[in-house]
């Protein structure tokens, strides 16, 4: 009887993973199906390097360089808040923090990871717009500006905790180390704990990177939606996981429209395939 | 017998760690150039003794501590005095070797690198403190490569040279040699006795033996208090206290 329950479970928890890389692959699959065919209309080289979206012109173009820059753009823009934010409370929380101060503060961050995506949206296109329109005076808040700050905002919480994991795995024995040799706190941090906790922190970020590039309701409502190539920070983009979410909708199946924003769907696949990528090389790397 | 000069004197040193009494009046002199042992059964406070003369246990949080360490004719526990700069004068070194994760030269060199030293004078300094830690020939062609990939007892011995680098007046040794071959640990004592030249030893110890062979001086503790100190010669022929010669021969510990 024992045996049967150690059986069946066995088996049941196997046919659950298998199901999920089942369903992954069908995902994969299913993309790169409904995308090639975009490339009986454009060529690859054209697809990526050309900087006119117009898909439903007659002839249309399907040149998605613009959407690719706004989304590197926002997305950059977002590590320039989150990295510092996040790797400033990961190292507070981690090594200045009284124990108290630190189980405060560490579910208030991780907090800021359950709000959902659509509120961060709204907050952005209700306060954070017209309080940009007033301080800079420039006719639109939905721009590279606040979308970075909101994306910036989203991915503080997995540079924080990831971050702050790998400060407070570094043995303690090398901070008393640092410290007997005469280096005070600050020293021991920046010259020791930081640099030994390097890997853990690398990962955080370029998981941060994975997760801004690819979200899409805080981009379809804050970044303003219009693709070009910007001149300058104050002007709005049309990220890429937008631009599928914008127009999925109105376009009819089967269609060159159709393809194209499968075609986009690849090219966000692969930007975060290969981030997960170097971060499981690096986590692997680390172990060895 | 106390006719040298001591380094370092605890007056009526108390310790808590909360409400943990650890350390009780505890008073005892550390001899400028000789190895002192500090011996007793797990738990007595010795390795707790020996973080009070480089004020480790101030990372400890609820630590309090009375009396006094005097440093020559300082106590370094008064408030006008730069917990670094003691650091730098007190070297230690711990129970497992604790290399950075970075070259052996870069190991060597952080501590001058902290103390802001001149560039041209910390490459002569790294390769002397080697040299004075018996580990120079051994990777003097190798210096930029990890501290990880040496031996426990090379990691050990670089420890101690990263230690001599600041050019310290006293090396603490935390059981330096509990997790090394017998091997290892016989060369980590003849550098003790070697360093003693130039340094003052004062080395925490579970292994009797190790404290016969190296030290000049062995301080017994039980339960937090000096039970006795004095020459190890004479304490481990004629111990004064019924406890250090149980302890000695091998009744508790």
């Amino acid at each position: 009887m024992n045996n049967f329950k150690e059986l069946s479970f066995k088996t049941v928890t196997y046919i659950a993973s298998l199901f999920t890389i089942v369903v992954l692959l069908g995902i994969i699959f299913s993309i790169f199906l409904g995308g090639t065919p975009v490339f009986q209309y454009v060529s690859l080289t054209k697809f990526l390097s050309s900087p006119s979206w117009h898909p439903t012109h007659d002839p249309p173009d399907f040149g998605i360089l613009s959407l690719i820059i706004g989304s590197l753009l926002v997305t950059a823009g977002a590590l320039v808040i989150s990295i510092p934010l996040g790797l400033g409370s990961a190292i507070y929380i981690s090594e200045i923090a009284s124990q108290r101060v630190r189980e405060i503060l560490k579910p208030i961050i991780e907090l800021l990871a359950g709000i959902p995506s659509v509120v961060y949206g709204l907050f952005g296109m209700a306060f954070l717009s017209p309080f940009l329109i007033r301080i800079f005076k420039i006719p639109t808040g939905l721009n590279i500006f606040s979308a970075s700050i909101i994306l910036g905002l989203m991915v503080v919480p997995i540079i924080s905790s990831l971050s702050e994991d790998a400060l407070s795995s570094v043995p303690k024995s090398l901070r008393e180390a640092s410290l007997a040799l005469g280096a005070n706190k600050w020293e021991t941090i920046i010259r020791i704990v930081v640099p030994a906790a390097k890997a853990g922190i690398i990962s955080s970020i370029i998981l941060g990177f994975g997760r801004a590039v690819g979200e899409t309701m805080v981009v379809l409502m804050v970044a303003g939606g219009a693709a070009q190539i910007p001149s300058n920070i104050f002007q709005p983009v049309r990220p890429m996981p937008a631009t599928i979410a914008a127009e999925m909708g109105e376009t009819v199946i089967g269609s060159p429209h159709f393809y194209a924003l499968y075609g986009i769907a690849i090219i966000l696949f692969v930007i975060t395939f290969i981030s997960i990528l170097i971060t499981e090389f690096i986590v692997m790397r680390k172990k060895r | 017998m106390v006719n040298k000069s001591a380094h370092i004197i605890t007056e009526d040193l108390n310790l808590w760690f909360g409400d943990n009494h650890v350390l009780k009046d505890v008073n005892i002199p550390v001899y400028d150039r000789n190895v002192t042992a500090l011996i007793g059964p797990s738990g007595c406070g010795k390795s707790t003794l020996l973080r009070c003369f480089n004020r480790m246990n101030d990372l400890i949080p609820e630590t309090r501590i009375t009396g006094k360490v005097m440093l020559y004719e300082e106590n370094i526990y008064s408030s006008r005095v730069d917990v670094t700069n003691v650091r730098t004068k007190v070297g230690m070194v711990f129970q497992k070797p604790n290399p950075f994760p970075k070259s052996i030269y870069k190991n060597v060199s952080y501590g001058l690198n902290v103390r802001g030293i001149a560039r041209s004078r910390i490459e002569e300094i790294v390769e002397k403190s080697l040299h004075d830690a018996w580990l120079w020939e051994e990777v003097k062609d190798r210096l930029h490569e990890s501290a990880f990939s040496l031996s426990g007892g090379q990691q050990q011995r670089l420890c101690i040279a990263r230690a001599l680098a600041n050019d310290p007046e006293i090396i603490l040794l935390d059981e330096p040699t509990s997790a090394l071959d017998p091997q290892s640990t016989a060369r980590i004592e003849e550098l003790c006795l070697a360093l003693k030249d130039q340094v003052t030893i004062l080395i925490v110890t579970h292994n009797i033996a190790q404290a016969g062979r190296i030290s000049d001086y062995t301080a017994f503790m039980y339960l937090g208090e000096m039970v006795e100190f004095g020459k190890t010669k004479q304490m481990f022929t004629v111990p004064k206290d019924k406890r250090t010669e149980a302890y000695l021969s091998g009744v508790f510990g």
